[in-house]
């Protein structure tokens, strides 16, 4: 039963991985890029609902609409300002100006809410059930972490292969010249893709802290580097891979905790991903690359 | 009449390569115009600079009348002008089908869309037997056909082809020519890169010869191919 709950609460914790990894996925399938700096739209994220809700008393379903509002604007805001220029640019450029964005945003929430951990109030309020005679209790945050995600996976994914948008998003991320030639706006779907991909982050920011309630201008941090883990180990670019990436690095990490040692969870979730790389570098659903000679 | 494309003195570079040294050249409406010319003369550059995917340092180019120098790629594709790129470039990892609406992407009437989808089927039966494979798993020629059909799907009114023989067997050459000769009888005019010159000249109405970044011969397809520096240089007499 133990186990049970671990993978449980793996998956529940994986979704919100996943959630953030397929920001970083579509992000590199289209643009070509890694955003270092999508971590930190979460803490942001977080951080509107912390202000709507907590500070001003809004109901949270205001501060969570304020929030995917506010991430949206901030991550196609972010792109046109400080990626977009840097389209003709080396990668390493591109790179090195994401973890820049990555500190100004940490060092912006230091500025304006301090270095105190706040302590978020959750936005679920669903009750926990109790299965196997109260032997395996799922709290409320769980339940709604893991419905939110499944719905958000499904929609996502009717969304890119059954509307215009996401067939040109196909497009773009396979061949971004082939696409300007059948009229698709690159700079659009770019946008389009930052756009979503912040929405993302804004609700995994908030199903975040929901769970774990500390709240702090590092908070996006940690999940953001592990969901890019998660990206990597599915295979960078595949929103399938994003998606089981994220949710076994969830529970594998719970595993750990649960059966090794909770001070080196994120070590061996570390070690999973060099092992995963060194046997398949793709990750587990990308696909070969082939150089054209 | 003016020309339906008029390409002015273009100069594009990459990086700092000059590629295009100043080319100069027209496509009337109607006709099939050949670019020929060796590996790296700027063939391909030349389709690239018409079709927006590379812009020219200096020069201009008028398509219909339109100045569409500064033009992005995007645009240039709804005022009616296709590019069927060299190496086909199909999405490969979406079905036959998919590859074929997304030519149709900036097109909105859905009775268009059908009626140029039948015509596409038309000249490419082969396509639509397969229209739920995944394009990666076609054969070089069915790619081909795909690439071309694709660029059909704008429902173009000028169409750049660029090296639409590379790698195919001589009866799917001659296969392919046959059909651009078709999509030019029913009205659109072609400009199309080869490096098969003999067969580009074949049904081409003119051409241009195309050496290190300059035009060096121009004229009717017919004098080109009996002229001897050609017939020399690439016709391998």
């Amino acid at each position: 039963m133990e186990f049970l709950s671990y993978i449980v609460s793996g998956i529940s914790l994986g979704s919100i991985y996943a959630l953030i990894a397929l920001g970083y996925t579509m992000v590199y399938g289209i643009a070509k890029m890694l955003n270092f700096a999508h971590g930190d739209i979460i803490m942001v994220g977080a951080f509107t609902v912390f202000t709507i809700s907590t500070t001003f008393g809004l109901p949270p379903i205001v501060g969570i609409i304020g929030s995917v509002i506010i991430c949206t604007v901030l991550g196609v805001t972010i792109e046109k300002v400080a990626y977009k220029p840097l389209r003709q640019a080396s990668s390493l450029a591109v790179l090195i100006t994401a973890i820049g964005i990555s500190y100004f945003l940490q060092n912006a929430a230091l500025l304006i809410f301090g270095s105190g951990t706040k302590s978020f109030t959750s936005v679920v309020n669903i009750p926990m059930i109790k299965l196997f005679d109260g032997q395996l209790t799922i709290s409320g945050e769980t339940i709604a972490t893991i419905v939110v995600s499944v719905i958000i996976m499904i929609a996502l994914t009717l969304f890119i292969n059954h509307t215009k948008p996401g067939k040109a998003m196909l497009a773009v991320s396979e061949d971004r010249d082939a696409a300007q030639l059948m009229g698709i706006n690159v700079n659009t779907t770019i946008s389009v893709t930052f756009a979503i991909g912040s929405a993302l982050a804004a609700v995994a920011g908030t199903l975040l802290c929901s769970a774990y309630p500390a709240l702090s201008p590092t908070t996006g941090a940690m999940p953001g580097i592990k969901a890019f883990t998660a990206a990597v180990f599915g295979g960078i670019g595949s929103v399938p891979g994003a998606m089981i990436g994220g949710i076994l690095l969830g529970i594998i990490e719970n595993l750990s905790k649960g059966y090794i040692s909770t001070q080196f969870s994120d070590a061996i979730v570390f070690a999973v991903l060099i092992i995963v790389l060194l046997v398949k570098p793709t990750g587990l659903m990308g696909k070969k690359i082939n150089e054209k000679v | 009449m003016a020309p339906l494309l008029q390409v002015e003195n273009i100069e594009v570079y990459y990086g700092m390569i000059k590629a295009l040294k100043g080319v100069s050249f027209e496509v009337n409406k109607g006709e099939i115009v050949a670019l020929i010319g060796a590996n790296g003369a700027g063939k391909t550059t030349i389709l690239h600079t018409v079709s927006g995917l590379l812009k020219p340092k200096t020069g201009k180019i008028l398509y219909n009348g339109k100045d569409i120098t500064k033009t992005p790629a995007h645009k240039i594709v709804s005022m009616g002008m296709a590019h069927v790129p060299e190496g086909r470039r199909i999405f490969s990892e979406l079905t036959v089908l998919e590859n074929i609406k997304l030519g149709a992407y900036t097109r909105k009437d859905k009775d268009q869309i059908a009626e140029s989808l039948e015509y596409v089927y038309e000249r490419f039966p082969r396509l639509e037997e397969r229209k739920n494979q995944v394009a990666g798993t076609l054969s070089g020629g069915e790619q081909q056909m795909l690439a071309m059909g694709r660029a059909l799907m704008s429902n173009p009114d000028f169409i750049l082809m660029d090296e639409p023989s590379m790698g195919l067997s001589p009866l799917l050459v001659s296969e392919i020519f046959d059909i651009i000769k078709v999509i030019n009888e029913r009205g659109t005019t072609v400009l199309l890169v080869e490096q098969n010159a003999k067969k580009a000249l074949s049904i081409a109405d003119r051409a241009y010869v195309l050496e290190t970044g300059l035009i060096s011969l121009s004229g009717d397809a017919k004098s080109l191919m009996n002229d001897n520096s050609v017939k020399k240089a690439y016709l391998s007499e």
